[in-house]
């Protein structure tokens, strides 16, 4: 992978933080990663706008595989298959974008405080830690959707509550090797408060992992949102939604695979392009692969 | 060492019984009348009564909870709702096709991952190193039911026909070939990943160097110096990714219709069978816990400063 190689990708966003990001850029697989990425995220904004017909209408007997007037054919329902591709990624997106957000500032507080207060706030943070980390997240998910069922907000914080410990383990690492340094010393020593340390002076020498994390917890989120959605436990009938899709029509998958593969490919191209990016980013933070934690 | 590892044996514990803390409060958390929200449009006075009996609705919470442990520790996992059956005695046969899946997919993914990790750390930044980094990124990114689908689309009914994508009951070991496909996907990339950044630290240890100056055949380098002090980290990795199997074979299992422990979890769930879910949530995060703790126990006897401190 040469990175002076210079493509000239049309898509790149223009980001103006020098350091991590300018670092990362020079990889070719952050660049391929933001096209990816970029390719899925401009289908699911503007897919709505552009979409032949409405997400419910019926234009085509169920699992019609060469319908007249749609072009990727009927759904389980005889619904436009490419029409609800088009609306159903922005709802994925958000879901994962949420989760993968609140999941990673409860993480980083939980992770700068562990790490900066140690004694026993570390150790009760850290023991809870341990007992949110024994559940498989998507056991964790799939016990609290059965028993209260699936709502939108609870498939956000379940996913997000998940994300936290795993956060926080590595934003306490992170943590506890600045505050060995001086400015942090110095800091203790003029009186600052300890919430001012904490937000001035260890919260932006964190930022590096605090990144990888973010972009890290956004592909597990996009996984698990989908993978809610296929199992039937994440939004619910009649909405558009590519993991949904992929419930309703996996049965019909030998006649009519448009309404399976165009959801499933387009979630795959996203995850690889959203690990293409944080792979970028963790090799610009800390020079090395990482990704063992499935 | 020893005492490091009764520690973590402890916590282990101590862990599995805060989750059983979790999964039973998690029936609490219900509001209202447990019973009637729980079977919801089929309750029935009989339904209604045998379930309030069952979770000693009438009884204070601690005493309920104690209840519930007492006859868990003594193998009674209480009665499924919906066919009345003993949930210990249900889950027996959905336990044992899903280990089989699971030891199955661990059979095939460990060694090949570990020959492609080592090869692929021989051959460092040349062209096979460089297909089987992407190739585990690309790979370990997809989420492993859209593996499972990608698979169906090429290789099922639909694709080239080569192996059914639905589990049948009397059909052949051809249907086997899909799902253990999946999971040993899924669980391959970080083995791969691991065994290379292992075996090329190793690699440039001193001691390897020493004994290739020593003139002895890159075989026996290979074997005798490098590879044993490999196992370690390699081993908790692999240990982990069993453990994560436990919780990702319930995806793949609804993908491919297939009669284990995740089937019958998805079933439950669809029928609200409460003692059905509580028994397959605790006994996968049991096994989760379980495989972790043995990760753990490995790393540290495989780590030589613990192994060797305070003998």
């Amino acid at each position: 992978m040469n990175a002076s190689s210079t493509n000239t990708v049309s898509e790149a966003p223009a980001r103006r933080r020098p350091g991590l990001f300018r670092t990362a850029w020079r990889f070719g697989r952050t660049k391929v990663g933001v096209v990816l990425t970029g390719l899925i995220v401009l289908i699911a904004v503007v897919g709505p706008f552009i979409a032949p017909y409405t997400p419910t209408e019926f234009v085509a007997r169920p699992f019609e595989a060469d319908a007249a007037g749609a072009m990727f054919g009927g759904d389980n329902r005889g619904r436009d298959v490419l029409t609800r591709f088009l609306w159903g990624g922005w709802t994925l997106l958000l879901l994962a974008g949420a989760a993968a957000g609140i999941g990673v500032a409860a993480g980083t507080v939980v992770g700068i405080v562990a790490g900066y207060r140690r004694g026993w706030v570390d150790d009760v943070l850290m023991r809870t830690n341990d007992v949110l980390l024994a559940f498989p997240q998507l056991i964790a998910a799939l016990l609290v959707m059965s028993i209260i069922g699936p709502k939108v907000w609870l498939i956000v914080a379940v996913i997000a509550v998940s994300h936290m410990p795993r956060v926080a383990r590595v934003i306490r690492e992170a943590t506890r090797k600045v505050i060995e340094q001086d400015y942090v010393k110095a800091a203790e020593a003029i009186g600052l408060p300890r919430w001012r340390i904490m937000v001035v002076e260890i919260l932006p020498n964190v930022t590096s992992p605090l990144l990888v994390e973010l972009g890290l917890r956004l592909t597990y989120s996009i996984g698990v949102v989908a993978v809610l959605g296929f199992l039937g436990m994440g939004l619910q009938p009649p909405t558009a939604d590519w993991g949904l899709m992929i419930n309703e029509n996996r049965q019909g998958m030998a006649v009519q695979p448009w309404a399976v593969a165009l959801p499933v490919t387009a979630i795959a191209i996203l995850t690889v392009g959203a690990n293409l990016i944080t792979d970028g980013l963790s090799r610009a933070a800390i020079g090395i692969d990482r990704g063992v934690e499935k | 060492m020893t005492r490091l590892i009764v520690v973590r044996l402890f916590f282990g514990a101590l862990t599995l019984w805060a989750v059983s803390l979790v999964v039973f409060a998690a029936t609490q958390a219900l509001p209202g009348d447990a019973a009637q929200l729980i079977l919801g449009r089929d309750a029935t006075p009989e339904r209604l009564a045998a379930l309030r009996d069952q979770l000693n609705l009438d009884q204070p919470v601690a005493v309920q909870y104690l209840q519930w442990l007492q006859g868990i520790l003594q193998g009674d996992l209480g009665t499924s709702f919906s066919n009345r059956l003993p949930v210990a005695e249900y889950l027996a046969d959905p336990i044992r096709s899903s280990m089989t899946l699971m030891g199955l997919s661990a059979l095939v993914a460990t060694p090949i991952a570990l020959f492609v990790g080592a090869f692929s750390a021989l051959r460092r930044d040349r062209g096979f190193d460089h297909a089987s980094s992407m190739g585990t990124l690309v790979v370990a990114s997809i989420p492993e039911f859209v593996i499972g689908i990608l698979a169906i689309l090429l290789l099922g009914p639909g694709g080239l026909g080569l192996f059914p994508s639905v589990y049948a009951r009397d059909g052949g070991p051809e249907q086997w070939v899909l799902p253990v496909l999946t999971l040993a996907l899924a669980v391959a990339p970080p083995i791969v990943r691991m065994m290379r950044a292992t075996m090329i630290e190793v690699l440039e240890s001193e001691y390897v160097q020493q004994a290739r100056l020593k003139g002895m055949s890159e075989r026996t380098v290979l074997w005798r110096h490098a590879a044993p002090n490999a196992i370690g980290p390699v081993a908790q990795v692999v240990a982990l990714q069993l453990a994560w199997l436990a919780g990702g074979v319930v995806a793949i299992e609804f993908l491919f219709n297939f009669p284990g422990i995740g089937k019958i979890l998805m079933d439950a769930i669809e029928n609200r069978d409460v003692p059905l879910i509580q028994a397959v949530v605790l006994l996968i995060a049991g096994i989760y816990i379980l495989v972790n703790l043995i990760a753990d126990v490995i790393g540290l006897a495989a780590n030589p400063k613990v192994r060797v401190a305070n003998r």
